[in-house]
């Protein structure tokens, strides 16, 4: 299984500028959730196709965490209620 | 159990043995329970200074000391306790009655006496997040690991906590067949 990087896309608004610090969505690895179900909560919540949301759960897994979201703060703190909802692990930080 | 099973329209279809739909009803009931929010409704305030008191009085839920609690509702940031309680402060009211209605849902498609359950796309949502909450409300009071099936291989059979394992591996099985109906 692989062990490099996973891609993210980096959603940006007009209110969020590249040049902005941006916020990141962290889903950190737990022994319960499922990895089928982890999976299809990412393409789910972020629309992702189905390769990337699996090799964003094998990053939960194989190294503890993914970032699974960059942008503007508010919408990290959405993200991470939403996975709350579905009872993923997940946080907001500044990327720095 | 016949397993999850996608139908016609993105819903999905199962069939549940009596005493499998007595367990997972019991079980969600434990959860909605535990995620209702804590204390009785405030008395009503007699002067004018006590109402002014409880009005000034901002609430600040805080991480639950309980690791279930602390793992249903867990913490938007990690290292940064200011704004963990400024993130729980507005979202955590919401996510108790979101994780309330998801179990209440599966509660209201589930029939008690078992049978076939049809249950539409966003009923089966419903189903996926309470479901995934009994699990790990039991994994975390269980103690789980990645190591899931050696921790239960090495339990006796006459081990209290041999039932409570099975009951947690069954709900995996539940939870695996509905995403892949899903899916």
């Amino acid at each position: 299984m692989s062990t490099a990087p996973a891609e993210v896309d980096l959603p940006r608004s007009a209110d969020n500028p590249v040049t902005d610090k941006p916020w990141v969505t962290i889903v950190w690895n737990d022994p319960v959730n499922l990895m089928t179900y982890v999976t299809y909560v990412f393409q789910q919540v972020f629309g992702y196709p189905k390769r990337k949301a699996t090799r964003l759960m094998l990053d939960v897994h194989h190294k503890g965490k993914a970032v699974v979201a960059v942008g503007a703060r508010e919408a990290m703190e959405h993200n991470v209620e939403v996975l709350h909802g579905y009872g993923l692990w997940a946080t907001v930080q500044h990327d720095n | 159990m016949d397993p999850f099973r996608p139908t016609r329209g993105g819903g999905v279809r199962a069939g549940l043995a009596p005493a499998e739909a007595s367990l997972l009803r019991s079980l969600v009931g434990q959860v909605m329970a535990l995620i209702a929010p804590d204390g009785p409704p405030q008395s009503q305030p007699d002067d004018l200074l006590a109402w002014d008191a409880q009005f000034t009085q901002e609430e600040q839920p805080q991480t639950p000391d309980d690791p279930v609690l602390a793992r249903l509702l867990p913490d938007g940031y990690r290292d940064d306790p200011e704004s963990a309680q400024e993130f729980r402060k507005y979202t955590e009211s919401g996510l108790r009655s979101a994780k309330q209605q998801a179990a209440r849902e599966m509660l209201d498609t589930l029939p008690e006496t078992g049978g076939k359950i049809q249950l539409t796309h966003d009923q089966a949502h419903a189903w996926l997040k309470a479901l995934n909450d009994v699990r790990l409300a039991l994994g975390v009071r269980l103690g789980v690991t990645e190591e899931f099936e050696e921790q239960w291989g090495r339990l006796s059979a006459d081990d209290p906590q041999w039932a409570a394992y099975e009951v947690y591996a069954w709900l995996g099985a539940v939870q695996e067949s509905l995403v892949q109906a899903l899916a």
